[in-house]
């Protein structure tokens, strides 16, 4: 039975709606926890706490999905049919531990819950037979076990909070992801969802809420970090008909995807924040406005106002309260400008995705000349917990100037990828080292690109920096959304800073010259650096490439200080920062003409090791160019004027005989 | 007009919505569509144009049956996404942003898909694959042109 259902049987006609019966009810259980009334039952069956058959939880966020979720749930239906079990199979957002995916969850009736990873379809049958036949463990993939506080724990069983991925994490905002079923309103409901709306709506004036996340100091987690409640006041303070919310979930961001995961397996807790934001400032229509590229999310979106909706915690007249409030879902299609408060509004408004100059701020002239808030998805999905435990338990978290936790996307070379939730003054090492597990293959670490494409390129001797707003900007990066791509002694800086220039080139509005043009020029002073000799058209690109290296600073400064919006502010980062800590990578490219980390191809010599070399002419077969010449069965040889560089010798050999240099 | 029944007609902030939705019938914008949302929006042809080509997600020409979307995110790149697009390039024998001939095989980059921990990952239509390798892709692709090769048979 649904939490609604058991509300419509009871509903007489003189009763406020449905949600505010549900928060009501939630409130007196934890008071009174002997009664076992119906009510009660409903709520542990949804935790399943009394469950009748046993409970399969399956990992299906977009990680989950691209490691063969989908599959693996096939395949424990079969095994389940053909051993006649019945089981509950309960979809789940990402735990956040993405390397370990699929990550599948047993509980049975009556026990503790057990959590499995990487479990692949050949895995099922025996997973299935171990688990829910013999009722056994399987050791094999065992990750660790749910302990429910204060239980004793089983010494071969470890606590999956133990694990070192887990155990330095401080979840506060990730705390259903990966935990409940995120299409469920009654899973969030039951875990203390709509509480903090509950006592907003009915407890606290809009003032008192602005004040309350003030005091908590609550910065926007999108990039800049202002603080959200002076943001909201200055809305609130603004007198208009009509005001609008906003949530930015545009996460253009590449390397970042904490916004996915949390709309992905928690998108009750963003949609409760609105709520909460748009009472403070006075709203009654909000957007979420979604990248195109994450259909999932804007599925479980779809699903989650649906359920609100029906709820009572949507509409008209919320929880019987006088405010009344409406939400949206705008597809983004596909802009890393649209980021950008005013670019935003403009893309929602339909026209081209173009910032304008600000003042007049949104919060004072927004959506349709309205003021507008826009916050970011994990800004609003602080708000419940923030509310909920007050502003002095919140800056209990975190350092002075920045409170709170804060979610970081690890990738790249790194053993553990994944989601991480820690509190803010956490030093990247921790985060890199402690959480991630370091750089996989016994490489090196080189360095990490915090704040994606606006941010910059941390080497090791700064890595002791804790994460906050300040000490990030004081060593040249920024805490942007907080993907965190970690690169070993294999990435060339150079590379990665025309790597962005890229990006930024191709996703810069062209509304401002020194942003339109002077990334262009930025990207083609970085590529004369990785051509060789050999593809330039004519002699005084060796001039220009020397020119283009002297004048480099100059015109990332002139970018940065002329340019309109916060793209083109911080487009230069990336190169400015690699050139602070990795200038002698670029002068090897400029002077030597070598790339050190080997990564540049047309800087890049190619040769055959003749000792290992078996004369299999597997890569002279594979050699578009007939570079390669050599006898049947004897050693092989590369013509280097002829070689291009395309790597396709070297990754189809299979005796590791060609190297570089 | 069928495709616009659920949106009033004038309102010109629905623009974008309308060309997601004009896209997910044709696959791509046709022209005389294009003329049709002008008016249906009372927006200069002009301005549907110049919406149509500032987005990522807006194209003017048909698309493959297979989409392949190559991400080039960060944590991709690192991961060499971009010997993942030359490869997937030299094995379709189109660059990215092309459609072959036959109109099988479609290849885009994508900023970023959003599964950086599983990186290098490429999306064909909405079935991801990660963790790629030059010799897992080459399997892929080669289940792939069987596939094709199956249907056309059919």
């Amino acid at each position: 039975m649904r939490f609604i259902d058991y509300y419509e049987q009871k509903k007489s006609a003189d009763e406020p709606p449905a949600g505010r019966f549900i928060v009501e009810a939630l409130e007196n259980f934890s008071a009174d926890q002997q009664s076992e009334s119906e009510i009660q039952q409903v709520r542990k069956s949804v935790l399943l706490e009394n469950i009748s058959e046993p409970a399969i939880l399956i990992g299906m966020g977009t990680c989950g999905l691209a490691n063969g979720a989908n599959k693996v749930m096939e395949a424990i239906e079969k095994e389940l049919e053909k051993h006649q079990i019945s089981a509950k199979l309960i979809p789940v957002g990402c735990v956040g531990y993405c390397a370990k995916e699929v990550i599948v969850d047993i509980k049975r009736p009556g026990e503790l819950r057990i959590s499995y990873a990487q479990v692949k379809v050949t895995d099922v049958p025996a997973l299935i037979e171990s688990t829910l036949v013999k009722n056994e463990i399987y050791h094999e993939k065992l990750l660790g076990v749910y302990y429910p506080d204060g239980a004793l724990m089983d010494e071969n069983l470890p606590d999956i909070n133990s694990i070192p991925f887990f155990r330095n994490q401080q979840k506060v905002v990730l705390a259903n992801c990966g935990v409940i079923d995120p299409e469920n309103i009654d899973a969030y409901l039951a875990r203390g969802g709509y509480q903090a709306l509950h006592k907003a709506l009915i407890t606290q004036s809009p003032d008192n809420v602005i004040q309350e996340v003030i005091d908590a100091g609550l910065r926007g987690r999108g990039g800049g970090g202002f603080p959200a409640g002076k943001k909201w006041h200055f809305a609130r303070n603004t007198k208009a008909d009509q005001k609008y919310l906003i949530c930015n979930a545009d996460e253009g961001d590449p390397g970042a995807f904490m916004d996915r995961a949390v709309l992905e397996g928690d998108p009750h807790r963003v949609v409760e924040g609105m709520i909460i934001a748009a009472y403070a400032i006075g709203a009654s229509e909000g957007y979420v406005y979604c990248r195109a590229e994450y259909p999932l999310a804007i599925k479980r979106l779809e699903k989650t106002i649906a359920q609100a909706k029906e709820y009572g915690l949507l509409g008209e007249k919320i929880m019987g309260s006088d405010f009344s409030f409406n939400l949206k879902i705008k597809k983004g299609a596909g802009a890393f400008v649209c980021g950008e408060e005013t670019a935003l509004i403009h893309s929602i408004e339909g026209k081209r995705g173009m910032p304008r100059p600000r003042p007049p701020f949104p919060a004072v002239s927004g959506l349709f000349g309205k003021p507008t808030i826009i916050n970011n998805v994990e800004t609003l999905a602080n708000i419940p917990a923030l509310i909920n435990n007050g502003a002095q338990w919140y800056t209990g978290i975190g350092t002075d100037n920045s409170k709170g936790t804060k979610i970081f996307a690890l990738s790249g070379k790194i053993v553990n990828t994944g989601l991480v939730e820690v509190p803010m003054g956490v030093t990247l090492r921790k985060i890199i080292f402690d959480i991630g597990g370091g750089i996989p293959d016994g490489k090196k670490f080189k360095a990490v690109q915090i704040g994606g494409p606006s941010g910059g390129a941390l080497p090791e001797s700064v890595i002791d920096t804790p994460v906050d707003y300040e000490s990030l900007k004081s060593v040249g990066a920024i805490m942007g959304s907080g993907g965190l791509v970690v690169m070993d002694e294999s990435t060339c800086m150079v590379d990665l800073a025309k790597y962005f220039m890229t990006f930024i080139q191709s996703e810069s509005c062209g509304k401002c010259i020194p942003c339109r043009e002077g990334t262009k020029r930025l990207l083609e002073i970085l590529e004369r650096l990785t051509h060789s000799y050999k593809s330039e058209r004519n002699p005084e690109e060796a001039l220009l490439r020397f020119q283009g290296m002297m004048y480099l600073e100059r015109l990332a400064d002139v970018i940065k200080n002329t340019s309109l919006c916060g793209l083109g502010q911080t487009a230069a980062n990336p190169v400015i920062s690699t050139l602070r800590y990795f200038r002698a990578e670029y002068e090897a490219h400029l002077y030597d003409r070598k790339c050190p980390s080997g990564h540049c191809r047309e800087l890049l010599t190619y040769f055959i090791d003749t000792s290992k070399c078996t004369g299999c002419t597997l890569c002279a077969i594979k050699c578009p160019e007939n570079a390669i010449i050599g006898e049947k069965k004897g050693p092989h040889y590369i013509i280097d004027e002829r070689c291009v560089r395309c790597d396709q010798c070297r990754v189809n050999c299979n005796y590791d005989a060609i190297y570089v240099r | 007009m069928e495709l616009f029944k659920n949106y009033k007609e004038g309102d010109a902030s629905s623009l974008i919505p309308m060309m997601q939705d004009v896209q997910d019938q044709y696959g791509y914008l046709p022209e005389e569509e294009m003329v049709k949302l002008a008016r249906f929006t009372h927006l200069p042809v002009a301005r549907i144009y110049g919406v149509a080509s500032f987005y990522n997600q807006f194209r003017l020409r048909p698309l493959g049956k297979y989409v392949i979307r190559v991400c080039r995110g960060t944590a991709c790149h690192v991961k060499g996404s971009l010997d993942i697009l030359r490869i997937l390039e030299s094995e379709l024998g189109i660059k990215a942003g092309e459609t072959s001939k036959d109109l099988n095989f479609t290849i885009e980059t994508v900023a970023c898909i959003g599964a950086c921990s599983i990186a290098p990952v490429i999306a064909i239509n909405d079935e991801f694959h990660g963790g790629l390798t030059a010799k897992s892709l080459s399997k892929l692709v080669s289940r792939y042109k069987k596939m094709v090769q199956k249907e056309r048979k059919q």
